[in-house]
């Protein structure tokens, strides 16, 4: 607050027309893009929490391209905002932008995901951990099937983080439960057509998930699919067999309370108070960060996913 | 400069048609049949098929099942290869469709007014193309470029930048449910493939659009209005993408305008080629089509089947129909052949 206050009376003293301006605090935000169902809740939970904050947000959608984050970035450093948060569309190519936010003194914070960037160039990266999202999972299906189970699982897009990380560390768990094995891996391409046809695939492959006992998907969209095609099959999901994916998806949390699915791990969407929390502190004077400050994850089961729905304001 | 020999001729290299002694369906057909011999060999349940929950059940109903949005977009494409176009714009279109029927499904439409108005957004989106292309003069692969990159980003707005899901025992019926123990996607794609055929081999329609693409200038010269058969082409390409469009989202009950119909347009193009028609135009075969889409669908299935890694997807994928491309194309021999002549000549001077 002292920033602020400092420029407030600052900028009193240049004039009126300067002081509504800069009493507030200004961050630029560049997102990725509105990809899917939790990204544009991100964003959404971005813009709610700056208006209750009284943050002046510069919101920048990059549509999934880098060279739109570059451009956004720099217009925010030439604005002169107080903070830059970015939500990286990849992990390179961001040297020569940070080193100029950092000429330019402006306090650079990641979201979501990861540079290859010399650290110093950043303050932290605020994010969930796909790695513990992936390890949850499996301690969740390890104890819901006592050590013994073949499971079948619907990866992510061939090579991006999140399928990587969910599917080393539900892989890091299951490996301590010798009779917990991934008997068929695929990838659905994070989408529901995507994850229906390969579980279509599968079931004919094992005779109608033959000794099969569990389904692990790197996300609801892909586990909403494998439900429908295992329906369509005459399987009994969540019922017959543990249905445990990462995300927490609106449709996920209906299927939770239908009964077809048995386990979602949640990927937290309203993480902008979390985020101008570290923000906030930071311009107040805390700098000594950590270079990676973990959002906590959740894992919602059957028991829960009415209350969860409630507390959304959805049915 | 340096004198160079002209390479072999155009004329040369392109043999009399009638040479051909096989149909041109035994290609495709032959490919089909060693794809799904090898991965029966592979994975013996590959052929089993059943009846389950009141319908036929089995890998070569997936095959046929899967296949069937690129089915319908690859027929729309064959009519635009025929006039020597190209549609890149399908896969946004099936977006386009796909994200309108959910917002009128939304909006509590019926069925019936659902489906009319995506397939006539499915059509205005052709229309549009056509517009390009015969109107303005446009090169096809630019023109359909324009709706392919905007489309997308068409189809996020009407979805307000979501995935939105619904339920609809209608179009759960027609997408992913079945008539007696058949699919009834099944004759969905029958049904379009056998009015397209009436409209191409029955009227004098399929004559113009192979005559313009042929030969554009002949064709006017002898009074067909290119134009408006080139502007038909395109609305049929729109229509059959936009009931692809309804087929997915139908299925997965939910319209994901980011990812849904993605690379179809290359899928298509890809079966019209196995189909055995050229990119330059002047011919239709919308049954080889059909098969075309089967090589790629049953490649697809028996990945997914086999267990193979997902990282070789792609290009155990691309190997494969390298292979069958290269098996089917009788020019290439008959090229290899003269450019072996050509070198031999070259050495003898």
């Amino acid at each position: 607050m002292t920033r602020t206050r400092l420029l407030g009376t600052v900028a009193f003293g240049l004039g009126i027309a300067f002081a509504t301006s800069a009493s507030a605090l200004t961050i630029g935000f560049s997102q990725v893009g509105s990809e899917g169902d939790w990204r544009p809740a991100f964003s959404q939970s971005m813009k709610d929490v700056a208006a209750k904050r009284g943050i002046e947000l510069k919101f920048s959608d990059a549509q999934g391209k880098e060279e739109n984050q570059l451009k956004a970035v720099r217009s925010f450093i030439a604005q002169k905002v107080d903070a830059i948060i970015i939500a990286p569309v990849v992990v390179t190519g961001w040297d020569a932008v940070l080193k100029e936010a950092k000429a330019a003194k402006i306090p650079v914070f990641l979201a979501d995901r990861d540079v290859d960037s010399d650290p110093g160039l950043f303050v932290t990266r605020i994010s969930a951990d796909f790695n513990l999202e992936g390890r949850l999972a499996g301690a969740w299906l390890a104890q819901a099937s006592k050590g013994k189970c073949n499971v079948v699982e619907l990866q992510g897009t061939v090579g991006s983080a999140p399928a990587l990380q969910r599917k080393k560390g539900f892989e890091s768990v299951t490996a301590l439960f010798p009779d917990i094995k991934i008997v068929k891996s695929q990838s659905g391409d994070f989408t529901t057509a995507g994850g229906k046809e390969v579980t279509e695939s599968f079931i004919k492959a094992t005779n109608g998930f033959k000794g099969i006992c569990a389904v692990y998907a790197h996300n609801d969209n892909m586990q909403l699919g494998a439900i429908q095609a295992m329906k369509e099959a005459g399987l009994k999901p969540g019922k017959d067999f543990l249905m445990v994916s990462v995300d927490g998806v609106p449709d996920m949390f209906r299927s939770l309370v239908a009964g077809e699915a048995n386990a979602s791990v949640e990927l937290k969407s309203d993480i902008g108070g979390p985020i101008y929390d570290v923000v906030e502190a930071y311009l107040k004077g805390k700098t000594d960060w950590p270079k990676w400050v973990l959002i906590d994850s959740d894992l919602h089961t059957q028991a829960d996913a009415a209350a969860e729905l409630a507390k959304r304001g959805l049915k | 400069m340096i004198p160079v020999t002209p390479p072999p001729t155009e004329t040369a290299a392109r043999p009399p048609r009638e040479k051909k002694s096989l149909p041109s369906f035994v290609w495709p057909l032959m490919a089909l049949a060693t794809i799904l011999v090898i991965v029966g060999l592979i994975e013996p349940a590959f052929f089993s098929i059943r009846i389950v929950e009141g319908r036929l059940y089995g890998s070569l109903v997936d095959i046929v099942y899967r296949g069937t949005p690129i089915m319908l977009i690859a027929l729309g494409m064959a009519v635009v290869i025929g006039t020597s176009g190209i549609d890149l714009s399908v896969g946004s279109v099936v977006a386009i469709a796909s994200a309108v029927m959910a917002h009128y499904i939304h909006e509590g439409w019926d069925p019936a007014s659902v489906i009319a108005i995506s397939l006539a957004a499915g059509l205005a989106c052709g229309l549009w193309n056509g517009f390009l292309v015969a109107a303005l003069g446009i090169q096809p692969i630019i023109a359909t470029l324009i709706l392919m990159v905007a489309g997308r980003g068409m189809a996020l707005m009407i979805n307000g930048g979501r995935i939105p899901t619904f339920r609809s025992d209608f179009f759960s019926f027609v997408s992913s449910g079945s008539i007696w123990i058949i699919p009834t996607r099944l004759f969905l794609v029958v049904g379009v493939a056998l009015i397209l055929w009436a409209l191409l081999r029955r009227t004098a329609f399929g004559l113009f659009v192979e005559a313009v693409g042929a030969n554009p200038s002949a064709a006017r010269l002898t009074g067909i209005a290119t134009r408006t058969v080139t502007l038909g082409a395109y609305g049929i390409a729109g229509v059959c993408a936009a009931l692809a469009g309804l087929v997915i989202t139908g299925d997965t009950r939910s319209s994901d305008a980011v990812n849904v119909g993605m690379w179809s347009e290359l899928d298509a193009i890809l079966a019209v080629v196995l189909g055995g028609a050229s990119l330059s135009g002047g011919r239709i075969y919308l049954a080889t089509t059909l098969l075309g889409v089967l090589i790629i669908q049953s490649l697809t299935t028996s990945i997914l089947m086999t267990g193979l890694p997902p990282e070789y997807n792609l290009v155990v994928k691309a190997v494969v129909i390298l292979a069958v491309l290269l098996i089917q194309a009788p020019k290439l021999r008959i090229q290899v052949a003269n450019l072996a002549a050509a070198f031999r000549g070259r050495g003898a001077k």
